[in-house]
């Protein structure tokens, strides 16, 4: 089972590479039962949006 | 109404040179950056209705001129250079998570109302900026080929001459400092 500190890492990592299955079973598994990494994901997702907003990457 | 382009460009100028400067870390290179950006600017035939879109239009202009100068450096970022940054991020790593890798109580992340809001206003920009400023050097201008200047992580590897599971553990660290400085200076209490 994966602890919170190894969840973040790959929540980092889905974010420049595809994660194996046993990589995305395991996170799903702990994002369902953890708050805080489920709410962590989001936050990646965030940080990407607000990069591509500054990077001026929005519709152009 | 079209705007008055020259105006609007010298008053989006020091927001140019600021995100050349976040990136390329050199005042020399990001001035002649920026300086080639407006005068592909000005010849360009665009027309803009709103200083925003045409803004955007201009970093992304700066986007690519930043890219071309990255491509042309030889490597600078050398992994001994990296490790340096290594200590400071060790420790707020020790802050978030206790022995067995949980996060700690107060270290929980919490879930961010409405970000897209917060993308509006223009003090947003300038906490993300200063939690930008606040990462390691090195992890930062990594952070920002990934991010920013849309660079696949070999290709990081490649310009940068690190591993990519070094790449990997750089960008996990920059995401993470990132985010706890905006959940802490900007996010905290709009969630629930």
């Amino acid at each position: 089972m994966l602890n919170c500190k190894q969840a973040t890492e790959l929540m980092s990592q889905e974010q420049d590479r595809p994660l194996t299955l046993s990589e995305r079973i395991g996170l799903r598994l702990h994002v369902w039962i953890c708050i805080g990494c489920d709410n962590y994901r989001r936050q990646m997702n965030v940080l990407r949006a607000a990069c591509r907003r500054f990077g001026g990457w929005d519709g152009h | 109404m079209e705007m008055d382009r020259q105006a609007e460009l010298n008053a989006l100028r020091p927001d140019l040179l600021r995100f050349a400067r976040l990136q390329l870390r050199d005042a020399g290179a990001a001035e002649d950056a920026v300086q080639e950006t407006m005068l592909a600017a000005l010849l360009g035939g665009h027309r803009f209705e709103s200083r925003s879109s045409y803004k955007t239009w201009l970093i992304s202009i700066l986007r690519n001129k930043i890219i071309d100068i990255i491509r042309g450096q030889s490597r600078e970022i050398t992994v001994t250079s990296l490790a340096a940054d290594e200590d400071g991020d060790d420790m707020l790593m020790e802050s978030l998570f206790d022995q067995r890798g949980h996060w700690q109580a107060t270290a929980q992340p919490s879930r961010w109302a409405d970000p897209e809001a917060s993308f509006e206003q223009q003090q947003f920009w300038i906490v993300f900026e200063a939690c930008l400023d606040h990462l390691p050097e090195k992890t930062a201008r990594v952070f920002m080929m990934r991010e920013f200047l849309g660079f696949e992580t070999d290709e990081i590897c490649k310009e940068t001459g690190i591993s990519s599971s070094n790449c990997w553990v750089v960008l996990h660290r920059a995401r993470m400092g990132l985010r706890t400085c905006l959940e802490t200076r900007w996010f905290a209490g709009t969630g629930t």
